[in-house]
């Protein structure tokens, strides 16, 4: 009989999970699964509450990347209130966006998968974290860490606070940037744009140092799913919602997000609390989509300013019009720091950002409504169903690492068929299946937002059902 | 001087008072010559040490696993923070808790919301059974000090760091202590010399 093996908790990510790894008597791996440990239930307990307080209580889905629920869920309210927000709302909503995508990718990229990629996945693993970073790279350490807190900057400039700001509302916003933080933002920006190349750099030095762990960290053809501007630029706050195959072929294009129930099936598997959506005509396994950096990248034509052009094309060049190896999330993830702080760059001298006119003010005038925008991680869908009175009678989350779930669970099977070749397992394996889930960069607290955390247990387990191995995190 | 043994746990909360706690940017790094974090979802501990001098938990209590981990952490730790609303009052997370036990909300989350509908996960050696009532971690063990707010700001984690790094009681001033996120008031410096007793921990060390 085989066993499983259980990684417990998954370390360097952002919510509680395992990994079960099954084998085969012969030690070769049956099976691979990534479980989710956390449950909250936003769903059921919104139920009742007025609309007005969406915004600020879906936000406590999760300490990440609360602005992005801030963006989906005030664009569902706007879709209830029946109204165009007012221009200056947008621009100043698309700025704390841009903070957040380089805060949350920032986090990323040097304090969770840095130590990996910077010191190795085979580093020792008490030094293996960012403070052991600082240790060995102070400058790669701190240059994150300042990068991070240049997108948190934004968001506080605009919000009041760095984590969960009641900034959105239906409608619009309630604050302009002031001159003082514009100020501050315009003075930081170099640093953080020099931080950005920085990182590109150093990560397209470790392509080839990794080419072996990029083959098999989750490398396989998958559908794509985005928004991307009306002119096929890369987006992140509103756009046109596209899904293609793994070839890019337009699947779905749609100027508008309510049709994500036509298209976006969810299952349900018993070993996690985290739900599998796909692409609903092709059913599973053939409607496996990704979403996030690298769908964006695949999805779009171009950046649409010119340093992140620049490095789109080289990416391109070095892993092809369509990438489809999730390690490339790491690199994907850069360039999209560096748009940002381009298109930062660009908005921040517009004088919508200190205008008066940030609210269209009105009733409750449609009982239904869709948002989406993209989170660091990927589309975030917001759907509600209110009554008259603007009290919430129902919703339904899509979270974006949710869309990447079938795609993890196939990300650790590819890599634990590479790496695992006998009975025992050196811990620098166990790491690389960790890491594996790391390139997605999931968000479980998100994710399931219906319950809510992410502790992790690799457990090897054999084929009569005894565990052999078990490695955990709580 | 042995560095101070610092611990972070997140239980069920949103990781946003983790975040903040990252919020104290460069003093994470400053600060490693004289803590040393021994366990976190931050590094790759995978079983809570001993010996641990302070730990920040992030979060309710609201699953069978949450609940043999504050155990486990309340044995092996000498100072226990409730960090954040979630781990002091239950906040966002506990409120499930007027709907009538967990099943509902696993019900309305498996059931009715997920399309197709499925069937409540339940691989009980995977996703742990659900409390039915989410509970604060002082209803569960004994706590030594409280930092409400959701989150704390990243300077209020730092003042209560510092004190315990300097193995003094964690007297904040009174604008460093309140519930929420609103009417976070411009911290005047002054109002530092002012310290509430709100917020009241035990010395970490030297005793
Ligand atoms: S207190 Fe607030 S910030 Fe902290 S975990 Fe709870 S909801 Fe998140």
């Amino acid at each position: 009989m085989g066993r499983r093996i259980v990684i417990d908790p998954v370390t360097r990510i952002e919510g509680h999970a395992k990994i079960s790894i099954f084998l085969n008597d012969d030690h070769s791996v049956a099976d691979a699964r990534f479980h989710v440990a956390e449950f909250r239930g936003f769903e059921r307990f919104c139920e009742g509450r007025p609309l007005w307080e969406m915004p600020g209580l879906t936000a406590r889905i999760c300490g990440i990347c609360p602005v992005s629920h801030l963006m989906a869920s005030a664009k569902a309210g706007d879709a209830i209130l029946a109204v165009k927000i007012p221009p200056a709302a947008e621009t100043l909503r698309r700025l704390m966006n841009l903070g957040q995508i380089v805060q949350s990718h920032a986090l990323s990229f040097f304090h969770l998968s840095g130590p990996d990629l910077l010191l190795g996945f085979d580093a020792d693993p008490a030094g293996r974290n960012v403070f052991g970073l600082a240790r060995a790279n102070r400058e790669a350490a701190l240059r994150g860490i300042r990068l991070r807190q240049f997108g948190q900057e934004i968001i506080e400039r605009l919000g009041g606070r760095k984590i969960h700001p009641s900034w959105c509302v239906p409608g619009g916003v309630r604050a302009a940037l002031t001159v003082e933080g514009r100020d501050r933002i315009k003075a930081r920006l170099p640093e953080a744009e020099e931080a950005a190349r920085y990182a590109l750099g150093l990560m397209k030095g470790l392509l080839d140092r990794f080419a072996d762990e990029a083959s098999c960290f989750g490398n396989f053809p998958t559908l794509y799913c985005g928004l991307v501007a009306p002119d096929g630029s890369w987006e992140h706050y509103d756009g046109r919602l596209r899904l293609s195959d793994a070839q890019g072929n337009i699947l779905v294009d749609s100027p508008g997000a309510d049709v994500y129930r036509e298209f976006i099936a969810e299952v349900i598997q018993p070993d996690s609390y985290l739900k599998s959506p796909y692409y609903r005509p092709l059913g599973i396994p053939g409607g496996m989509y990704r979403v996030g950096p690298i769908a964006r990248l695949n999805l779009c034509d171009r950046m649409g300013t010119p340093l992140a052009d620049a490095e789109l094309t080289e990416y391109r060049q070095r892993g092809g019009r369509i990438v489809s190896s999730s390690f490339w999330y790491h690199y994907a993830r850069l360039i999209e720091i560096l748009a940002s702080i381009e298109r930062i760059g660009r908005l921040i001298d517009d004088p919508d950002l200190r205008s008066d006119r940030l609210r269209a003010e009105a009733g409750i005038n449609a009982t239904e409504g869709v948002g989406v925008s993209e989170a660091p991680r990927g589309t975030l869908f917001h759907h509600y169903q209110v009554d008259r009175d603007g009290l919430i009678r129902s919703v339904n989350l899509i979270i974006a690492t949710g869309q990447n779930n079938l795609a993890m669970n196939a990300t650790v099977l590819q890599i634990a068929r590479r790496y695992i070749t006998g009975p025992t397992i050196p811990e620098g394996v166990l790491n690389r299946l960790e890491a594996g889930i790391r390139a997605f960069d999931p968000c479980l607290s998100c994710s399931t937002h219906a319950l809510g955390q992410m502790p992790m247990v690799v457990r090897l387990v054999g084929p009569d059902g005894d565990v052999l191995h078990e490695e955990r995190r709580d | 001087m042995d560095r101070l043994r610092l611990a972070t746990v997140w239980l069920g909360g949103c990781s946003g008072c983790h975040m903040s706690f990252l919020d104290t940017d460069e003093f994470l790094l400053e600060q490693a010559d004289v803590a040393e974090v021994v366990y976190s979802p931050l590094v790759d501990a995978k079983e809570y040490p001993e010996g641990v001098d302070v730990v920040l938990v992030e979060g309710a209590v609201c699953n069978v696993e949450h609940l043999a981990m504050i155990q486990r952490v309340r044995e092996r730790t000498r100072l226990v923070v409730a960090f954040g609303d979630c781990a002091v009052t239950g906040n966002v997370t506990a409120l499930r808790n007027p709907l009538g036990g967990a099943l509902p909300v696993l019900e309305r989350a498996y059931l009715r919301a997920s399309d197709p509908p499925g069937a409540i996960p339940e691989a009980s050696d995977t996703v742990p059974e659900l409390l039915d009532r989410v509970v604060p971690v002082h209803a569960i063990v004994p706590v030594d000090a409280f930092l409400p707010g959701c989150p704390p700001s990243g300077p209020t984690i730092r003042a209560a760091l510092e004190r315990m790094i300097a193995g003094e009681p964690v007297d904040l001033p009174g604008h460093r202590i309140h519930f929420g996120g609103y009417g976070q008031p411009p911290s005047p410096d002054g109002a530092e010399a002012m310290p509430s007793r709100a917020f009241r921990g035990g010395r970490p060390r030297g005793d």
